[in-house]
């Protein structure tokens, strides 16, 4: 069943169309990314669902039901302009954030405590907010987001300001959260790290969607049936011995091996490349190019661009 | 609710802990007590008594002018040069010269001095004069006796009685009514100012520490909104309880140390609160010599039940109110800039009923049944300063009523408004904002 489903939805701001007509299946239980350039209109998503905003139009629906007030506890966000209180003191301010989740400030602290030790931050809870270093900040951030056991998550650029370390010790607790049955949303044009974790994605440009689905099933679409290959043993021009149809998008060389890369025609494949270059030189190696997210993104985005 | 609870509990415990709130917490009491005490301290200190020489070529004046705790005067038969040049060694602040004339009245003299005279020195000496002056005239021109004069003089005290369409009738007192009034209306200018600027720098804060966007995915922009402006309220009423109980703690300790400094009557003009205090003895001193009139107490007891109930009740509802009208305004523009610098623009018009309803204060006081100070006091944004400056002098329930209803309808309004440009300025970074943008925004669908 999906967890999060969102239907025709628009927003418009006087002159500015942030979203049009979006729609948006989240299956349960997975990490979803939303992708797009700055200014697509994936913040205004986000804001929608969270209730913060309004739609012009459409419906949305969180685990089955019509959005409603209630649903704001079942939902933990990381807005991408995210900050606290510089004032406060670490603790007192978690605590606040905490119990305006909903949650009593018995749990409230007790699940604090647990967090606090897992980060290894206890030292922090009477320190003043301003003491402390952005990547620390960003902790706190986390755990607030996550204290009341949110059954849906909404990380909105999560990674930005993150040392590697820390950025690691944030994707396990995402998959961490995941696993204990979690929805996750993860908004992002940090296309590494969506390969790294999304199941599903959907890109939205200019208020659209332009596209939605598996990664895995993306990737497989968008592949151009490119190889690359590594060989030596060999003299002569590569491309008179290729059959006809095969054409070599570019060479170079690689310390001791020459390399090309081959896009062959839509129905052919590798063994037919292969067979006829077997007798003529060694192969060290060969493999598909799969195109990246990134590559799948910029096409996409240019493409779209272009044909306005 | 509950939440909003939470929200207004942070507000004010973060504002009261702060050091700058105990320090003003601390200092206003000071300085008022001090605004109080030192003039009666001030006027306790006498100068030294400056010494006069006095050149009284007609002779007429011998005797006549009464050294007195300021100034002391000595007759001096010397010619005017050499008094002049013995200035110094005679200790002398100043030499009058009445000069003989040709008239059998003089009405010319001269002081010299090495020092400007003091004002009050001037108008002393010349009133002396003028005394005596007078005196002289009245007696070889028309004959009379100054006595005879005096004792023709009568003082007409005028008791103001107001008739309430009910037909009960009660005396008013307008001395105290200016005082109250006008104090009570200060205080609202002062309280919708300071904490309202308060608020406009809580939402500043959130904004540009990006937390709102956080707080606004747990709770409604309106209840942060609402939470901010409560919570604000409550550490103004704190400060202000405070700064009375702590003043009258400090006037009333300083009193006791020094009673005879604070008898009243000694220093009328120095201060207002004491002023009417004079007053009130001399209203009801003179209403108790009149035969027919209650007495002292049921004089005094009247003010008491009369007015005060009303003009605090009346207080407190335009206190709270004008704060609350205001202070959504000023949520509504701390929403919709970067920072402090961007608020002048939008703060023009929002403090522009406020300061005009001081400049008119004069006016208001002067005519407190004109068209001016109705209409002043019946319009929202300026009603709680009018209206409280107005009240002491009776206003006829109706157009209370009216006044009241309207300062809700308004507060309701312009609360409606301003949380519709908050919610959309709370989450709108780095764009200089216009009219023309806010204008938009109050249609935008929440």
């Amino acid at each position: 069943m999906d967890f999060l489903v969102v239907e025709n939805v628009s927003k418009r701001y006087a002159a500015h169309q942030a979203l049009t007509d979006i729609n948006i299946n989240v299956p349960a239980q997975c990490i979803y990314g939303l992708l797009g350039p700055n200014g697509a209109g994936k913040t205004t998503l986000i804001r929608i669902v969270n209730q913060i905003i309004a739609p012009d139009n459409g419906r949305v629906f969180l685990n089955g039901e019509p959005l409603k007030p209630t649903h704001i506890s079942m939902i933990g966000y990381l807005p991408e302009e995210r900050g606290l209180y510089k004032k406060m003191k670490v603790g007192e301010q978690a605590l606040y954030l905490a119990q305006l989740k909903g949650i009593s400030k018995k749990e409230a602290m007790k699940k604090l405590k647990y967090w606090f030790e897992k980060f290894e931050i206890q030292a922090w809870w009477d320190k003043k907010v301003e003491e402390l270093s952005k990547g620390m900040q960003q902790k706190i951030q986390f755990i607030v987001t996550v204290i009341h056991q949110p059954k849906f998550l909404i990380f909105d650029e999560p990674f930005s300001g993150f040392d590697p370390i820390n950025v690691n010790l944030l994707k396990e607790e995402i998959f961490n959260l995941r696993e204990q049955g979690a929805t996750i949303i993860f908004s992002t044009h940090n296309m590494e790290s969506v390969e790294e974790l999304c199941d599903n994605i959907a890109l939205i440009n200019k208020s659209k969607k332009i596209l939605e689905g598996k990664v895995r099933d993306i990737k497989k679409t968008y592949k151009a049936n490119t190889f690359k290959l590594c060989y030596n043993d060999f003299k002569g021009n590569l491309a008179e011995i290729l059959p006809m149809g095969f054409d070599i998008q570019s060479e170079g060389i690689d310390v001791d091996y020459r390399t090309a890369i081959i896009k062959l025609p839509k129905t052919a494949t590798s063994n037919e490349l292969l067979q006829p270059l077997l007798p003529h030189i060694s192969i060290h190696s060969f493999n598909e190019i799969l195109p990246s997210m990134n590559d799948i993104f910029i096409t996409q985005v240019n493409g779209q661009n272009q044909t306005i | 609710m509950n939440k909003i609870w939470l929200i207004i509990k942070r507000e004010y415990l973060t504002r009261v802990k702060k050091r700058s709130f105990i320090i003003m917490t601390v200092l206003g009491p000071l300085l008022m007590a001090g605004l109080m005490i030192v003039p009666v301290f001030i006027a306790q200190m006498s100068d030294d008594q400056k010494k006069i020489a006095v050149i009284d070529e007609t002779g007429l004046f011998s005797g006549k002018f009464k050294t007195n705790e300021d100034v002391k005067f000595e007759y001096i038969t010397s010619d005017l040069e050499a008094a002049k040049s013995n200035m110094k060694k005679s200790n002398w602040y100043a030499v009058l010269f009445i000069p003989k004339t040709e008239v059998a009245i003089p009405d010319k003299a001269v002081l010299y001095s090495e020092k400007q005279p003091s004002l009050s020195m001037r108008s002393y000496i010349e009133h002396s004069m003028q005394y005596e002056i007078e005196n002289l005239k009245l007696l070889d021109v028309y004959n009379i006796d100054k006595k005879d004069l005096e004792s023709i003089k009568s003082s007409i005290n005028l008791t103001t009685i107001k008739i309430s369409e009910g037909g009960t009738e009660q005396k008013s007192y307008s001395e105290i009514s200016f005082v109250l009034g006008l104090f009570g209306g200060i205080l609202i200018y002062f309280f919708i100012f300071m904490f309202g600027a308060q608020v406009m720098r809580g939402v500043i804060e959130e904004k540009t520490s990006r937390i709102v966007e956080i707080i606004v995915s747990s709770v409604k922009p309106f209840q942060l909104m609402m939470g901010k402006i409560i919570g604000v309220a409550f550490v103004g009423l704190t400060q202000f309880l405070l700064w009375i109980l702590l003043t009258l703690a400090i006037y009333v300790g300083f009193s006791q140390a020094f009673p005879d400094k604070f008898t009243p009557k000694k220093h009328e003009a120095s201060l207002n609160a004491e002023k009417t205090l004079v007053n009130v003895e001399q209203l009801s001193s003179k209403a108790a010599m009149q035969p027919g009139n209650e007495d002292l107490n049921n004089v005094i007891e009247g003010i008491h039940s009369i007015n005060f109930m009303l003009i605090i009740g009346v207080f407190l509802f335009y206190f709270v109110g004008g704060y609350l009208l205001y202070a959504a305004m000023f949520a509504a523009i701390g929403a919709a800039v970067d920072s402090e610098a961007d608020t002048q623009q939008f703060m023009l018009p929002v403090t522009v009923p406020l300061i005009f309803s001081i400049v008119m204060l004069q006016f208001i006081l002067n005519n407190p049944e004109g068209p001016i100070a109705f209409w002043l006091s019946i319009i929202p944004f300026t009603s709680p300063i009018v209206m409280m400056i107005r009240i002491p002098f009776g206003i006829s329930p109706f157009e209370l009523l009216l006044s009241m209803g309207l300062l809700i309808l308004g507060f309701l309004l312009t609360t409606w408004m301003a949380a519709k440009i908050y919610r959309t300025g709370i989450l709108m970074y780095g764009k200089k904002v216009s009219y023309k943008e806010l204008f938009k925004w109050l249609t935008y669908k929440g």
